[in-house]
């Protein structure tokens, strides 16, 4: 058969190309451009070379960002994630609950980012926030505003508030999808509840719980909007994210030069994790 | 191992508040031997599937009891019943090998592991499994699935009963001819109950000792597939089993004599049994045939199957199949048509009148 070569059909790609070119790829070469370089104004620039990385790389100001953001992704994900299986298993399968359940979950995610921040820093007050009142009554010593241990447990528990719920609902749609055969399979088989869960219903869910800790991970790495509404990084440095960090050099400062690098560094750090994060979940499933 | 026997059993799945309740299971009164290998026969959603998962326990009947050796056994768990159950498409645990899926049943009761290599050995054996016992079972063909669920039914030697739920829908034909033998012989050599669902009647007829009809929640009839065939007890029985089905007719009543197309039929029937309803007659192709002097008929369709021929005649608007040998003559000027008188069963409201002198 004589295959007639007529490569024509390209030309349907280019609006695309060009979407892509103009918000991503050109702002993403205007970074690259800024981080190589040092401008004083006026589009005047003089050739850095690597400076800039180097200065981030080895400053203890970007080691702490860091440090603080993996520590706050790890304890999200390490809560978010058994709390969204656990309620996701402990959901109602069928009956009038199921619509109620799920609108329930849907909620949270359903507010703005900065909407959550101000609603968990008026929530969160200590002397007139219901919940820093209240706790105050009770006798523990709490002021977000003040101490950072207060100020890391408000941050870390608006996550979980704001975003277990998506882990919840891509579980439950796993476990839907689930035919009873399985669970009448693993009676007859004498399985426990464990082995149910180990050998039926994870297994089940592991890509769509790929996919949720994959978007867990890039989100909380990159949160901005509701510490800085909550807590605006403090006390002192104490929840200062990376992002939160990289726009008080890039506005605050007006470093654009180390702001670009570091933005840059950012980017491939999240980038590599995922990677590495997606290929080993995804190792066995070719066989 | 065990002898199952069902009394009164109901059940009714759950339904829309203010419908009638209708039945899955219509009052089931039945007997499983011990070690008989019993082929429960009917059409779709005939209630086949609910009478197994009543037996293993993976559903509670609305009413009655299950007994197992005279136990009473209602209310006990699945985990606790010892049944083993294949269902009809295959279900295997993705991220476990060939081996651990067999062997999932046996580790699930603590068994030694030595036993279970055995055991998993023996059955992967049987199965034609071996060759495959360590690689991933969610890479198998659908064919291998389901004789890993296959294997995991069989894999217990300490179990009251194996059911299965149409077990090789999903299998290649000449596949199903090998696996249903290797059961039946596994049934002669283990001895434990087996009870085959199938809507499929050579299934039925070449696996089981015993076979159960069941119709529209109810069994209709249980016997051996000869039985069956010779004696039908319920018109449905006649019609679902044999190929072509028997034919059933609407017949009167002369002195205990069916009547029909103005022909005296058959023996006597009990003069006083109250016959008022519908009575019907019924009489296998392979029994009727031609003649000089009978029912005359018009012939409408025939069918060469190469050994026989199925005949389609008509007697008014009643039409009547029958089977007749390859070289048999099909007469073409005014065509009679008698009955075997021995063959012929007599019907009321569908189920068999006893004659007099049986």
């Amino acid at each position: 058969m004589r295959k007639s070569s007529n490569n024509k059909a390209w030309w349907l790609v280019v609006p695309v190309l060009i979407l892509v070119a103009f918000n991503a790829f050109i702002p993403l070469m205007t970074v690259v451009n800024y981080s190589l370089q040092e401008t004083f104004g006026n589009n005047v620039f003089f050739w850095e070379g690597v400076t800039w990385f180097e200065q981030v790389l080895r400053s203890e100001r970007f080691h702490d960002a860091l440090l603080r953001q993996l520590l706050f992704t790890g304890m999200i994900l390490a809560i978010e994630v058994p709390l969204g299986i656990s309620v996701a298993l402990s959901m109602p399968r069928k009956g009038p609950w199921v619509s109620v359940c799920l609108v329930l979950m849907a909620l949270p995610l359903l507010i703005p980012w900065n909407v959550v921040g101000a609603m968990w820093n008026i929530f969160a007050l200590p002397d007139i926030g219901l919940l820093g009142y209240s706790l105050n009554s009770m006798g523990f010593d709490y002021n977000f505003t003040q101490q950072p241990v207060s100020a890391w447990m408000t941050t870390v528990v608006m996550d979980v508030w704001h975003w277990t719920s998506l882990i919840v609902l891509l579980c439950y749609a796993g476990l839907c999808s689930i035919p009873d055969a399985y669970y009448q399979a693993a009676r007859i088989d004498g399985a426990s509840a464990w082995a149910v869960f180990r050998y039926i219903q994870l297994p089940k869910m592991k890509r769509v719980l790929t996919i949720a800790i994959l978007l867990r991970f890039m989100d909380s790495f990159m949160i901005y909007t509701e510490p800085f509404v909550l807590t605006g990084g403090g006390p002192g440095n104490t929840t200062t994210f990376l992002s939160i960090d990289l726009v008080k050099i890039a506005l605050g400062q007006f470093d654009l030069g180390p702001a670009a690098a570091m933005s840059l560094i950012y980017f491939l750090v999240v980038l590599l994790i995922c990677w590495a994060f997606y290929t080993i979940m995804m190792r066995n499933e070719e066989q | 191992m065990s002898r199952i026997e069902f009394k009164d059993v109901r059940h009714a799945y759950p339904q829309p508040a203010g419908q009638p309740v209708q039945y899955a299971l219509k009052e089931v009164n039945q007997v499983w031997e011990n070690g008989g290998a019993y082929a429960l026969l009917g059409p779709s959603g005939c209630g086949k599937t609910t009478l197994l998962n009543v037996i293993s326990g993976l559903l509670t009947p609305s009413e009655g009891e299950i007994q197992f050796n005279h136990r009473d056994v209602t209310r006990l768990p699945t985990t606790e019943r010892h049944i083993a159950q294949v269902f009809q498409f295959p279900v295997v645990y993705d991220t476990m090998t060939v081996f651990d899926n067999l062997a999932f049943p046996l580790r699930n009761r603590r068994m030694p592991e030595a036993r279970v290599r055995e055991r998993v050995d023996e059955i992967a054996e049987m199965l034609d499994l071996s060759d495959r016992l360590h690689q991933r079972a969610s890479g198998l063909t659908a064919d291998g699935k389901q004789k890993i669920s296959l294997g995991r039914g069989l894999v217990r030697e300490d179990v009251n009963a194996i059911l299965f739920d149409e077990p090789l829908t999903v299998i290649d034909p000449h596949l199903k001819w090998q696996l249903r033998s290797k059961l039946k012989e596994l049934h002669q050599k283990i001895g434990v109950t087996m009870i085959y669902v199938t809507h499929d009647q050579i299934e039925a007829l070449t696996f089981a000792d015993r076979v159960v009809v069941m119709h529209d929640g109810s069994v209709v009839q249980v016997g051996t597939p000869v039985e069956l065939f010779n004696r039908p007890r319920h018109t449905f029985v006649g019609y679902f089993i044999g190929s072509p089905g028997m034919n059933v007719l609407p017949c009167g009543l002369e002195n205990g004599k069916p009547v029909f197309a103005n022909n005296l039929l058959s023996s006597g029937y009990p003069a006083d049994a109250d016959l008022s309803g519908k009575l019907e007659i019924g009489i296998r192709p392979e029994f009727v045939s031609f003649c000089d002097d009978g029912i005359p008929v018009a012939i409408e369709k025939v069918e060469d199957l190469g050994r026989y021929q199925v005949v389609t005649v008509s007697h008014e608007n009643e039409q009547i199949k029958m089977l007749i040998g390859e070289d048999e003559a099909i007469p073409s000027e005014s065509p009679m048509i008698r009955f075997d008188p021995d063959n012929l069963h007599l019907y009321h409201n569908d189920w068999i009148v006893e004659t007099a002198d049986a």
